[in-house]
């Protein structure tokens, strides 16, 4: 951890994350992530894939999630996926996935890119139905896929059968927020 | 006024009472009822006035076809205009009223049209009010609006909330009736994901309205007890008060819930309704069919309905509509309306019977081959005339008439993607054609299967057929016995007689008279005939009139009614509010906004915030003291310039570019060379359409031997992005390049001024020296002690200039370190209006320059465009016409008179040269006043522009009406050799 004075804020602007709990919905922002996107470098895909499985770097299947520690990720796009890991000890993320995958991959940071949310229930799809296009309930555990939330861009991952993880864009933290809570209000 | 028309049975909750006012006077009905079913229920007929001739009119139907009873409901804010009465579910406290009447419902004086008719026919206003034509915008078709229309507008805000969603099923069943309940059973029972939608709140559809047995029970039992089944089945999701209103691609259906309509207001955080996009593998359009009158003279009365309504209402809501009843009908179906009234105790007076011979009705006078001529009665019906089979005429006083000329099927939604419907003579009426919308298929009545057996034998039948598309096994458990009386219709359309006006379409007021005056003027395809005489248009869309209409056309055309064709329908199967469709996006949320890493302590320090955008900036920060904001934008210019200012530029796009073809990826890209900048460097590079002209600009810096940061700007950041992604899945698959978009990851300032670096070096843990970042220079630095960071050496605004960038997290963070920082330096912090001051005192394009028909060479960066390269545009602007000596260049313009303010979207003309289109020299695209040289300056596009530095020419702009003397200069008003930002 580099040593600063700087104090950082989250992407609703406070200094700690929100838990905001409305009926049986429990929005938990999480601030304690550290994002990077790991797109192959064209023709090295034995390569990464090896370096990868060393590092125990996840490289899942396209509109998969896969959950480990150190390293989660989930698939974005051929090729590329976003990994995931503890923003304590892995603030430098990039630097950390660079060191662990040489030049197989091209590594960008991502963690401030994006706001997350953990939302759970033990029905969601009340609330997810009227969100996201995503067929909630046909879809397998470990799901992850874009889609577009009140004209956000974002991505989805169902963790649980009553837990889901929202990635949106981090500058609509507030306007993303809203539109969770402004639907839970209205199917409790 | 007690319920004078109530009579026993029906599915009302009798032990309620719920009140209710219509045109202020109050009335009693129960839960179950409509407004309309009430209202009949209290002796109230007369509900509206029509569309032109502001007739008497009351309901016709009882469902969502209604054409006439339409009234404002609610009050306030709420007040909704054309609302079907015969679909508004009653509640505690309603409150409704008639529309298009002044100045009462019974008393209306507009009336005066009804006696001025023959002036009002088809097409009277593409014939009439022609001159003087200056007229027709400011007198006449003000007078015809206020004239025509229905219900008006409360012109307050909606208070109301609407919602979205979207639904995924392997099958969607509209409607739920005989076939649709059937079907539903026979899918949900096999496991399949159901989702049942019916616009009515209470499930059953006709079943609900006759008094037949399905199985041992009656069939509204049955179908209670079928809903109740299906909704203990975890696998089916029923929906009532829900329209599926359209077909579209690849099995959506759109469907309006209404969530709250039926409750005085929404509960809180509740919707009004909701639209629903629903995702289905199959469906099944069991929609039912709608009945259709028979045209006569006066038709239209108060009191003359369908007699399937007329039945319905008897049956559902224990209601008759009058208590002296006649039926005229052309079919078997006619005849059960009389049986139930009769069966009722209403006092069925008579039943006219178009057809000739058969059995007659047991009990009731039942005249065959008899036809209703006439009727009477101003306000309601009072009398009917009657031309008996031999010839003989009669007025039977009666106060309500059933009319039955036989059911179309709903068609509508199998229309929705061009199907024509198909003509089947058996049952004179248009059945689903071929080519509807894939993987719907019909059942009931809907597909023209008329008997309740029918509905439930197809709509097992179409279930099966979907469960075997689906893969999965059924077993289709026993039919319950049910109806399955034959069709026995005799088409008539219209009742030959008499020269007075019988209504085909009564919402718009079409008569048989207008479409024989189509016919007449050659408007006698169905689509000129719907257009000519409005016929079908408006709240129904002509669920009961269009039939009649092109059966009349075809009579008068000579061609059988197949040859004759149909209009199709087009979604919404029925009115949708415009608030429905808007759904969450509205008022301040009508789009997400995106806010700056600044934005908490600009907000604090009170700035003034600008869409651009989703983005919100910060357009001026003011002072205490400052009243205007030209005094805040002169101070942050002149302050910048003299010492330092700060500017959060995180909003320009960022764009993560790697790879080992990434140099060669960025040639073909930009119009300039990146492949060879030097790591650690970066570079101002021009972005081409394939058509030559400017698509972008920023810079680009090299940040490793296979890593770039691009930056955008803010407007094309998304755009570029896209682009980029393009040329590298599409154009160019076989090259190394990774892209990954990094806008909103990093916050980003720009520090300007003479005072910047040493402001920076406080901040920054390397040496930022001239020696050690030189201008132009890139690279990762750390701050405040071990931050990672990025710092690149650029200038916008022309000063000694860096931008700083930090994770976003930490953004707010270095605002405040680097006012902190600043303070002894008098540094300020400036927003968007500043930025743009800056950067036209220097001449650099920006959106203004930048409007896609501008090339390099308009904007004096033509020798940006390598020729030793290929890239995208290249090979397009070496195109002549954009190559012309005398074409537009940019130009900076400055007014002789100091004094004198320019305008943008000013054009240039020569001093003494007329201010016509062919002496258009070019305009002003950006305009700011500068403090630094103490007048306004502008930069433009001038013909020839770099021939014609230090002429005279003229800023017109008859917007604004000014005409300016002004001076043509270099577009670098500001230190034109780059000394400063290179210090």
């Amino acid at each position: 951890m580099a040593k600063h004075d700087l104090n950082p804020l989250t992407a609703l602007g406070h200094d700690l994350p929100e838990v905001i709990a409305i009926g049986p919905y429990l929005i938990k922002e999480r601030f304690d992530v550290a994002l990077a996107s790991v797109a192959m470098r064209r023709g090295r895909d034995k390569d990464l894939a090896k370096a990868a499985k060393a590092a125990g770097v996840p490289l899942p299947a396209p509109a998969r999630a896969e959950i480990v520690t150190p390293y989660s990720a989930f698939w974005v796009a051929p090729e590329m996926w976003i990994v995931e890991a503890d923003f304590g000890s892995h603030e430098d993320i990039a630097g950390h996935l660079k060191l662990v995958l040489g030049d197989a991959a091209s590594i960008t940071e991502q963690t401030d890119a994006w706001v997350r949310f953990d939302i759970s229930a033990a029905d969601l799809s009340p609330l997810l139905e009227r969100l996201s296009n995503l067929d909630l309930a046909s879809l397998p555990i470990g799901y992850a896929s874009r889609t577009v939330i009140e004209h956000l861009g974002a991505y989805l991952i169902k963790r649980r059968e009553t837990e889901v993880t929202l990635y949106g864009p981090r500058a609509s933290a507030q306007s993303l927020l809203h539109a969770l809570e402004v639907t839970a209000k209205s199917v409790i | 006024m007690s319920q004078v028309n109530r009579i026993s049975g029906g599915q009302i909750d009798r032990t309620q009472s719920i009140r209710f006012t219509f045109d202020g006077q109050p009335y009693a009905g129960h839960p179950g009822d409509t407004l309309a079913s009430a209202l009949l229920a209290n002796g109230v007929q007369l509900m509206g006035r029509s569309f032109k001739y502001h007739r008497p009119r009351g309901p016709l139907s009882a469902g969502s076809e209604e054409p006439n009873a339409l009234v404002e409901l609610r009050s306030g804010a709420r007040q909704e205009p054309n609302t079907r009465a015969t679909v508004a579910e009653l509640f505690d406290g309603l409150t409704a009223n008639s529309q298009n009447r002044w100045p009462s419902l019974r008393f209306d004086a507009l009336a005066i049209n009804d006696r001025l008719n023959t002036f009002f026919t088809a097409g009277f206003y593409y014939k009439t009010f022609m001159w003087p034509a200056a007229f027709w915008e400011k007198v006449y078709e003000p007078i015809i609006r206020r004239a025509a229309g229905l219900g008006s507008m409360s012109r307050l805000e909606d208070p109301d909330e609407y919602d979205k969603g979207f639904l995924h099923c392997d099958l969607l069943i509209i409607g739920a009736g005989p076939a649709g309940l059937m079907a539903a059973l026979t899918a949900g029972r096999a496991g399949a994901r159901v989702i049942l939608a019916d616009e009515d709140f209470r499930m059953g559809g006709r079943l609900n309205a006759e008094t037949y047995a399905v199985g041992d029970q009656a069939g509204a039992d049955w179908a209670a007890a079928a809903v109740a089944e299906l909704a203990s089945l975890p696998n089916v999701r029923l929906m009532n008060r829900t329209t599926v209103v359209g077909a579209f691609d690849h099995g959506i259906y759109s469907a309006v819930e209404r969530v709250s309509d039926h409750l005085p207001t929404p509960l809180p955080g509740k919707p009004r309704q909701t639209l629903w996009r629903i995702y289905s593998a199959h469906a099944i359009s069991a929609g039912g069919a709608t009945e259709r009158p028979v045209a006569f003279e006066n038709n239209d009365r108060p009191g003359i309905m369908l007699a399937g309504s007329l039945r319905a209402f008897a049956n559902r809501w224990g209601v008759a509509a009058g208590d002296r009843v006649a039926v005229f009908t052309n079919n078997d179906d006619g005849l059960r309306s009389a049986k139930d009234l009769q069966a009722k105790g209403v006092d069925v007076v008579a039943v006219i019977d178009c057809r000739e011979g058969g059995d007659l009705l047991p009990g009731i006078r039942h005249l065959r081959g008899a036809e209703v001529i006439d009727s009477g009665g101003r306000l309601g019906l009072k009398s009917i005339s009657v031309r008996q089979s031999s010839g003989k005429t009669e007025v039977i006083r009666v106060n309500a008439l059933g009319v039955s000329g036989g059911w179309n099927p709903n068609v509508n939604i199998t229309s929705h993607h061009r199907s024509r419907p198909e003509w089947r003579a058996d049952i004179a009426a248009f059945v689903p054609g071929a080519g509807g919308p894939d993987n719907l298929i019909s059942a009931g009545a809907a597909a023209g299967i008329l008997s309740t057996h029918g509905a439930l034998a197809t709509g097992q039948a179409q279930a099966l057929v979907v469960l075997e598309r689906l893969g999965r096994s059924a077993k289709p458990a026993a039919l319950p016995k049910a109806e399955d009386a034959p069709i026995a219709i005799s088409p008539l359309w219209y009742v030959h007689h008499g020269k007075g006006r019988a209504w085909i379409d009564p919402q718009n007021d079409v008569t048989i008279k207008d479409v024989k005056l189509a016919h007449q003027e050659n408007f006698s395809s169905v689509e000129h005939l719907k257009r000519y005489t409005t016929l079908g248009m408006a709240t129904d869309q002509g669920k009961t009139g269009n039939v009649i209409g092109l059966a009349v056309m075809a009579e008068l055309t000579g061609r059988s009614i197949p040859e004759t064709g149909t209009t199709i329908y087009r979604p919404p199967y029925t009115p949708v509010a415009m608030g429905t469709l808007a759904g969450r996006s509205r008022g301040k949320e009508f789009k997400p906004f995106r806010l700056t890493p600044s934005h908490k302590w600009a907000t604090e320090q009170g700035a003034v915030f600008v869409e651009v955008g989703n983005w919100l900036r910060a357009q001026w920060l003011p002072r205490e003291g400052e009243t205007h904001w030209r005094q805040s934008v002169d101070r942050e210019v002149l302050a910048t310039r003299k010492s330092v200012g700060i500017c959060d530029v995180t909003t320009l796009g960022k764009i993560d570019i790697q790879g080992t073809d990434a140099g060669a990826f960025l040639d073909r890209v930009y119009a300039n060379t990146f492949s060879t900048l030097a790591v650690g460097k970066c570079r101002y590079g021009l972005m081409l359409r394939e058509d030559g002209m400017v698509f972008d600009d920023g810079t680009t810096a090299r940040m490793g031997e296979h890593e770039f940061v691009m930056t955008t700007t803010t407007a094309n950041a998304v755009t570029v992005f896209r682009h980029l992604e393009y040329c590298r899945q599409c154009l160019w698959p076989d090259m190394d390049v990774q892209l990954i978009s990094t806008t909103e990851a990093w916050a980003q300032y720009s520090v300007a001024g003479p005072n910047a670096r040493r402001l920076l070096q406080k901040i920054v843990d390397q040496d930022i020296s001239d020696v050690a970042f030189p201008y132009m220079g890139a690279g990762n630095v750390t701050v405040c002690g071990g931050l990672r960071a990025r710092l690149f050496r650029i200038s916008f605004s022309g000063e000694l200039a860096y931008e700083i960038a930090v994770p976003t997290r930490y953004g707010d963070a270095m605002i405040r370190k680097l006012v902190e920082a600043g303070a002894e330096y008098d540094a300020v912090v400036y927003g968007t209006e500043t930025l743009g001051v800056m950067r036209i005192e220097k001449g650099h394009v920006a959106g203004n320059e930048l409007n896609g028909q501008s090339t390099a060479l308009n904007m004096g960066l033509g020798k940006m465009v390598s020729k030793k390269k290929d890239s995208i545009g290249m090979a397009m602007a070496q195109r002549e016409g954009m190559n012309n000596p005398a074409g537009y260049r940019l130009v900076g313009v400055k007014p002789v008179d100091a004094a004198n303010a320019l305008t943008a979207g000013s054009h240039f003309l020569e001093i003494g040269a007329a201010p016509i289109v062919e002496n258009d020299g070019g305009w002003l695209t950006s305009m700011v006043y500068s403090p630094h040289l103490g007048s306004h300056i502008a930069l433009g596009y001038l013909r020839g522009g770099d021939q014609k530095i230090g002429r005279r020419m003229r800023a017109v702009n008859f917007l604004n009406k000014t005409d300016i003397e002004v001076e043509i200069v270099s577009p670098h008003f500001f230190d034109p050799e780059g000394e400063r930002l290179r210090g």
